[in-house]
């Protein structure tokens, strides 16, 4: 039994061995720059829309609908960021029920990267948002004392972020194997039909915290300059 | 018995109580919440939206600790670091 898509190699260039995450990491991405290259190819703004517009349109509005409901914020600057990892976790895991597909959400490696992203992205956004001081000004309140477990946070955080996608991704895969080992009639198919669920949920799961993460950290003294303005 | 046996049994045993007891209290602490966004969405159902999102963050969070435990079990029993040690 693999335990990950890293150990799966599918070919080899020179030197260089191209594992299952990397294969099907980049045809997840293929996958979609092409469908929205063709579908956005032939955008109307009269009817008849296409099936493929009135899809991504309902996409795109969810998206931009759950941003603005979770941060609280004008929901623009982050559609690009939270969009992208909820787009491309999303198709990874429902992929995953494709017989021969390794879901590269399955990786530790991938899950690493994408709360690394996640990781990078609260700062860029603070002070983009805020300015470089304010940003900054925001890990020492309400006391310098509280630095360090905020920093401790932030680093605990985007661990957990990976582990938890990597986990569940991982154990729903794993369940699926046992299974077929163990009852291969039909259990195996409620099963996989668990973790089609589960890989939905779990896609908005860390699109939505890393969106709290980002606002959170774009946000804080805005508010507390607010109330100190008006009290 | 041999070192590598006691390593085996400790590692087995070991990995049985993580995932028991990871995903016993981790579904305890889950349904408590569950009950109470429900309870709340029969008060509130105009905030029911607002209610279950947050409840789906929460139970994810509280997951965490499973998933940890999870991971653990698998790490004793597919990479267990100590196999090297006495062999």
């Amino acid at each position: 039994m693999t335990l990950s898509p890293d150990q799966v190699v599918v070919f080899t260039v020179g030197p260089l061995a191209v594992t299952a995450t990397l294969f099907y990491t980049w045809l997840v991405m293929a996958l979609l720059v092409v469908v929205s290259a063709v579908v956005t190819r032939r955008l109307r703004v009269e009817p008849p829309f296409g099936r493929g517009q009135v899809v991504l349109e309902a996409l795109v509005d969810f998206v931009l609908q759950q941003i603005r409901e979770v941060t609280r914020q004008d929901p623009r600057p982050y559609l690009p960021f939270a969009g992208t990892l909820f787009l491309f976790i999303l198709v990874s895991n429902v992929l995953g029920v494709v017989p021969g597909f390794l879901s590269p959400t399955g990786s530790l490696m991938t899950t690493g990267a994408l709360a690394i992203a996640v990781f990078l992205a609260v700062p860029a956004f603070g002070v983009s948002r805020l300015g470089l001081r304010r940003y900054l000004r925001t890990y020492l309140e309400p006391t310098p004392l509280m630095l360090p477990f905020t920093v401790l946070g932030e680093v605990s955080r985007t661990i957990a972020l990976a582990m938890r996608l990597f986990g569940n991704v991982m154990s729903s895969s794993m369940i699926a194997a046992i299974l077929l080992a163990v009852a291969p009639f039909v259990f195996p198919a409620l099963m996989e039909a668990f973790g089609l669920f589960f890989g939905v949920l779990h896609a908005y799961i860390f699109t939505v915290l890393a969106l709290v993460y980002v606002a959170s950290g774009a946000a804080e003294t805005e508010r507390r300059a607010a109330k100190g303005s008006g009290g | 018995m041999t070192e590598l046996a006691w390593v085996a049994v400790a590692s087995i045993v070991t990995a049985g109580i993580t995932a028991a007891l990871g995903a016993g209290m981790a579904a305890l602490g889950e349904g408590r919440a569950a009950a109470q966004a429900l309870q709340s969405i029969a008060q509130q159902p105009d905030e029911a939206n607002t209610i279950s999102r947050t409840m789906f963050i929460g139970l994810a969070m509280i997951e965490t600790s499973a998933i940890y435990c999870f991971v653990i079990a698998l790490i004793l029993i597919f990479a267990n670091p100590f196999w090297g040690a006495v062999s």
